[in-house]
């Protein structure tokens, strides 16, 4: 380890410091990658190249504009209303419930490969977001800003953990994928489904913990609101 | 034939028309980086052809480009456009009803059955043979899904691209961030990083104890993962360090489970970072949330709980089977 040069990691500093201290993110990590690729002795034209062809390659990543459009045309048609009306004259299903039943369905179905039902700008913005504030309101009535920003940060979160610990037990997804390819090159065989398997404990235990969670903060919002009144 | 080329020109055409739109109402720093982006999306292609030919001048000055960004991404506000009247809204949500799903679903949907399709598309020479068939899906999904609601709510096909240009401009520059930091992941890998990080934790642990090494490597993937925002850039330099030689090879752990568990313990990672932007910033923006870290925080209880859980499964499977 003697001749590895450790200079580049000076990047990984830049991004830590610039997110504590609430930089632009932008900036912040454009400038960890000059900072690294110079550490790291690339000449400044190479660097150039580098950052360029790393971009284009990732456009995929900015695929998702495509929905917006869609999106946008159906909440100027009134999407978010109509969801917002549906559940709430839902009688019986509480937050709790809903949200529960949104982690448990995102998990089902990313569990036989269809990651791409949900997400934040296909289900989060037009349909959870307003459901879960009907359902909220159903009990509360009108939430206050602070309370109503809060709660739409848990239906992200619900949404990102339902992904994640589903996803992993699907055998033709990514993850399993790399395992599988990355054992095969150091001369360990194993089949998909060996691995898939194994992420089943994962995602009961996920489901358990995030449901529990859920349960908690309906009950912690009773209190704030009924404390507050 | 279907080309995914053909959808990044849309998406650059719904990009500039955002620029444009910015720059009629005297934004200059959105509409110069809406312009930048548009210019980098519409160019890629030819940008890689160009840069695989030997020629590296256009991706240099894609580079050029990307520093731009960089630099008018933080003046960026996030500006207050008008949405439709909310009466027109609560009228049109009770003339549709449920209809009002239908186009939000076809999304999905579509994705899923060209997904299904994907070797018959691809054999029979409909979709290229290089393209994703994930993201053809999505991207004729959406097409088709604009098309059907904008018949639905009876609205001109204008309508479109201002209500995408409504949203692109509500998240702004987040919308960019994933894109960016995958950039930042190809820069990382090409300098080096990864093998120092691997170098300094396989430095540190003592290698005789099965504990140390389960807490090692699971903790390692976590700190990973949240440095690099991505749990796959985690795995291969992890397991390389820690996994293989000492656990496996050391300890006689069961790959499998150690694999997928591991996998798993660097998820717990993404969710408690601000680089994993597609799932952590991403939608801060798109729900309009005035604390960057929202998301984040409300995932912290459930990320650690769910770590604690996965340590512990780790060290008690990994050497039972």
């Amino acid at each position: 380890m003697i001749d590895l040069n450790y200079w580049p990691l000076l990047g990984i500093a830049c991004v830590v410091l610039g997110f504590i201290l609430r930089f632009n993110p932008v900036i912040v990590v454009v400038g960890a990658g000059l900072v690294s690729g110079l550490c790291a002795g690339m000449s400044v034209p190479n660097l150039l190249e580098l950052l360029g062809k790393s971009f284009v390659s990732n456009r995929a990543l900015l695929l998702f504009g495509l929905t917006l459009p869609t999106i946008g045309v159906l909440e100027r048609a009134g999407l978010r209303e109509h969801a917002h009306a549906w559940i709430g004259r839902l009688a019986g299903l509480t937050l709790g419930r809903l949200l529960a039943g949104y982690l448990l369905l995102r998990q089902l179905l990313s569990m036989v490969g269809l990651n791409q039902v949900g997400g934040h700008p296909q289900t989060v913005r037009p349909l959870l977001a307003p459901m879960s504030e009907a359902a909220a309101e159903k009990e509360h009535g009108k939430l206050p800003d602070a309370e109503r920003q809060r709660l739409f940060a848990l239906d992200a979160a619900t949404d990102n953990i339902g992904l994640f610990f589903g996803e992993d037990v699907f055998v033709a997804i990514g993850a399993v994928l790399l395992i599988q390819g990355f054992y095969a090159q150091n001369g360990i065989v194993l089949e998909p489904l060996q691995i898939a398997l194994w992420a089943l404990p994962t995602a009961i235990a996920a489901f358990v913990i995030h449901a529990l969670r859920i349960r908690l903060y309906s009950r912690a919002l009773r209190r704030r609101l009924e404390a507050g009144r | 034939m279907i080309h995914l080329g053909y959808f990044y020109g849309l998406l650059a055409l719904l990009i500039a028309y955002t620029a444009l739109r910015n720059l009629r109402e005297r934004r200059w720093r959105a509409a110069g980086f809406w312009a930048v982006t548009a210019l980098l999306i519409g160019s890629g292609d030819w940008v890689l052809a160009r840069d695989a030919a030997g020629d590296p001048l256009p991706a240099q000055c894609a580079g050029v480009a990307v520093l731009l960004l960089a630099v008018l991404a933080p003046g960026m506000q996030r500006p207050a456009l008008a949405e439709a009247p909310l009466e027109q809204r609560l009228a049109s949500a009770r003339r549709l009803g449920h209809r009002l799903f239908v186009p939000a679903l076809l999304i999905p949907l579509i994705t899923v059955l060209v997904v299904i399709a994907g070797k018959w598309l691809t054999e029979s020479g409909l979709i290229g043979a290089d393209d994703s068939v994930t993201l053809i899906g999505l991207s004729l999904a959406s097409v088709i899904a604009v098309l059907v609601a904008l018949r639905m709510g009876r609205a001109p096909l204008p309508t479109a691209a201002r209500e995408g240009r409504r949203l692109l401009d509500t998240m702004g520059w987040a919308a960019l961030l994933p894109l960016v930091l995958a950039t930042l992941g190809g820069v990382f890998a090409a300098s080096g990083v990864g093998d120092a990080v691997s170098a300094l934790v396989t430095a540190v642990i003592p290698s005789d104890s099965r504990v140390a090494c389960v807490l090692a490597y699971g903790l390692g993937m976590v700190l990973f993962t949240v440095i690099m925002g991505n749990a796959f850039a985690a795995f291969p330099v992890m397991t390389a360090g820690i996994g293989l030689p000492l656990l496996i090879h050391e300890h006689g752990a069961n790959a499998a489970i150690l694999g997928s568990l591991g996998m798993l313990t660097g998820y717990c990672g993404t969710l408690l970072t601000p680089m994993a932007a597609n799932f952590n910033l991403v939608p801060v923006a798109l729900l309009e949330l005035d604390d960057p870290y929202a998301v984040i925080r409300a995932q912290l209880p459930t990320a650690l709980g769910l770590m604690a859980v996965n340590l512990l499964l780790m060290y008690w499977l990994i050497f039972a089977f």
